[in-house]
């Protein structure tokens, strides 16, 4: 018998993939407005990483570190915190096709930002806060409207959660009317997903902080859920601790896509589409599913928003609308040969 | 109560019986239960309180119709439930009150597979019952694989190890999930219903596979089914069931009673005494075989 996931297998894996986030990093520094050549990135590079910033051109250094860079981490930690969030609902639903956006999750941290923008504007954490509070109770909601007979049934749940989103964003579209017209444009990319406005500097700890706690709290029970998306009870008579697994998930991965959303409105298919990828690649267990879908979610975002930036330059599109271009034909395949 | 059982059909050699063989391994006393559709309203259903005693290496089936409250008694054995009056305990620790690791690594339960999410193969599906005994991750160690491996072997599923679970026959499937179950290398093996998908043949190989493995792995083994025929021929103890009562509890032949076995199960039956004191039963308006 061999062993399903050894630990040297696991960081192979993870070295392999973060080497391709590398590339499509380097690739996002270089592409723009303003081309930089691959030897200019990489003595810059070369550069920081020897401390010796001050040598850089110092339009070089606005590009690249004040405006690409900060955008690029922005992708990162939305990526991995979307993608990270579609695994661990996918296995506490018990629901292959569940997935922050498809759940309503996002439509409702989208309500609860929307609501602290207008209510406290200005007000740095408040706005993450409510949108974590919105994602939480909207997959509350969409939980319990999602069961009959007692029984989680997924066709009910994934109709739930349709259901809650468009609501959610009914109400979404009623409160942005009491905008004027230029926060309204803004308001309105910001619903289809968009990375072009900067983390404030306040936030960027509270973001990182938050990422690394949420993937880690969830990683702590990647056994458990190995077994809980085999059936509950069973993993009951396993020994997991179904109960606190279930809280712990659900709560972290509310975070998540809290996070997510507050500062990139509500982007689709990271969470469904990555999840699925990593497993055709790797296998379904998560133990290697959590980080290599971290991972993937942050190449998949960084790829995005800079064919976002650049196929219609120097108009930008909302990173949102390519995902949704590129992921449903993509999940549909998936889907197509994976459970037909 | 249990009936000072001697495991006749256990392949110990006679006289050479130790002293833990008689020692009681699971202990269920005056058990009860009681299920409320919401808080204060009357029960919908009651457990009245059940006893009964199982050593190792012995095989008890919990016998009767549906809505019997067979079900309920095995929850109350597995510690999933915990009785409202009454207690079960294994080896002296009432089985509720158990952490669900501690539990899991006494008590396995068979349930009738349920559907799962994504494709796994058989050998990580054997694999998930070594979970109570590791850690964190639970990288599989060199050992786990081991004892998967035998769990494999000792239910003859060996050459099923690299096919996925969806892809398996019922029987075969059936065969992974009690390897699973020895994985975890329990003290108390409990099964729910465990031959209702099975065709006749796959019934009596399971079965004999678990007198095997009882006597075998000194397992106590709780069965639960509506089988009269099948649990006649394997059991060691019979705990009868009917309306969320414990009627009677024996030896076959002690429990199986024309008169008790038609009120239980209301419908008309002939019970005639087998060979080694292992009771027959047929619907009367069958024919019994000619053999007698």
């Amino acid at each position: 018998m061999k062993q399903p996931l050894t630990l040297r297998r696991l960081l192979w894996t993870c070295a392999a993939l973060l080497v391709v986030l590398f590339g499509a990093v380097l690739v996002a520094l270089k592409v723009g407005a303003v081309p930089i050549s691959m030897t200019d990135l990489a003595v810059d590079l070369g550069r920081v990483i020897f401390g010796r910033t001050a040598q850089m051109q110092s339009d070089y250094r606005l590009i690249i570190f004040d405006l690409r860079l900060p955008r690029i981490e922005l992708a990162i930690l939305v990526g991995a915190a979307l993608s990270v969030s579609g695994a661990g609902f996918q296995a506490l639903l018990r629901n292959p096709l569940a997935d922050p956006y498809v759940l309503g999750v996002s439509s409702g941290a989208a309500l609860g930002a929307i609501i602290a923008l207008i209510a406290y504007p200005g007000i740095p954490l408040v706005t993450p806060l409510s949108a974590f509070l919105g994602a939480t109770a909207t997959i509350a909601a969409v939980y319990f409207l999602g069961r009959r007979k007692g029984q989680l049934d997924s066709t009910t749940l994934l109709l739930a959660g349709i259901i809650a989103a468009s609501f959610l964003s009914a109400l979404i579209i009623f409160l942005m009317t009491t905008l004027s017209g230029r926060d309204m444009r803004g308001m309105a990319f910001w619903l289809m997903g968009d990375l072009s406005t900067p983390l404030q500097e306040s936030l960027r700890w509270v973001f990182r902080v938050g990422l690394v706690a949420g993937v880690g709290a969830i990683y702590t029970t990647a056994a458990d859920l190995n077994l809980i998306a085999t059936g509950e009870r069973e993993a009951m008579h396993l020994g997991v601790e179904v109960t606190r697994v279930k809280l712990v998930v659900y709560v972290s991965a509310s975070l998540l896509t809290g996070l997510a959303v507050s500062v990139s409105g509500a982007i689709g298919y990271v969470g469904l589409l990555v999840p699925h990828m990593m497993r055709f690649l790797f296998g379904s267990d998560y133990r290697i599913l959590i980080p290599t879908s971290a991972i993937g979610g942050a190449i998949a975002v960084v790829i995005a928003d800079t064919l976002a930036r650049r196929v219609m330059a120097p108009t930008e599109l909302p990173v949102g609308a390519i995902l949704a271009i590129f992921g449903a034909p993509l999940f549909l395949y998936l889907l197509r040969r994976r459970f037909a | 109560m249990s009936s000072g059982q001697n495991n006749v059909v256990v392949a110990m050699p006679p006289g050479k019986q130790p002293a833990w063989e008689a020692t009681v391994r699971l202990n269920v006393e005056q058990a009860s239960y009681a299920y409320h559709s919401r808080g204060n309203a009357a029960p919908v259903f009651t457990l009245a309180a059940t006893s009964f005693t199982a050593r190792q290496r012995e095989i008890v089936t919990i016998l009767g119709p549906n809505a019997s409250g067979k079900s309920t008694l095995l929850k109350l054995i597995a510690g999933t439930l915990e009785p409202l009056s009454g207690r079960v305990e294994l080896e002296g620790f009432e089985t509720s009150r158990l952490s669900p690791r501690t539990r899991a690594q006494r008590i396995a339960m068979v349930h009738q597979e349920s559907p799962l999410l994504f494709p796994t193969r058989a050998s990580e599906y054997v694999l998930q019952g070594r979970h109570p005994h590791g850690r964190g991750l639970r990288f599989e160690t060199g050992e786990d694989l081991k004892i998967a491996e035998e769990a494999l072997a000792q239910v003859g599923a060996t050459h099923l190890r690299d096919r996925w679970m969806h892809e398996v026959s019922g029987g075969e499937k059936q065969r992974v999930i009690l390897a699973r179950a020895l994985a975890q290398q329990p003290i108390l093996l409990l099964l729910d219903e465990p031959t209702l998908h099975l065709d006749i043949g796959a019934q009596v190989e399971l079965l004999e596979r678990l007198r095997h493995l009882a006597s075998e792995n000194r397992y106590t083994v709780v069965v639960v089914t509506h089988e009269l025929s099948l649990a006649a021929e394997f059991a060691d103890q019979v705990v009868l069931m009917h309306h969320g009562k414990c009627l009677r509890t024996g030896t076959p032949a002690e429990v199986y009673r024309r008169d008790l076995l038609e009120q239980v199960f209301e419908a008309p039956l002939d019970v005639e005494m087998g060979p080694e004191g292992r009771p027959r039963v047929h619907v009367r308006g069958a024919r019994p075989p000619a053999e007698s």
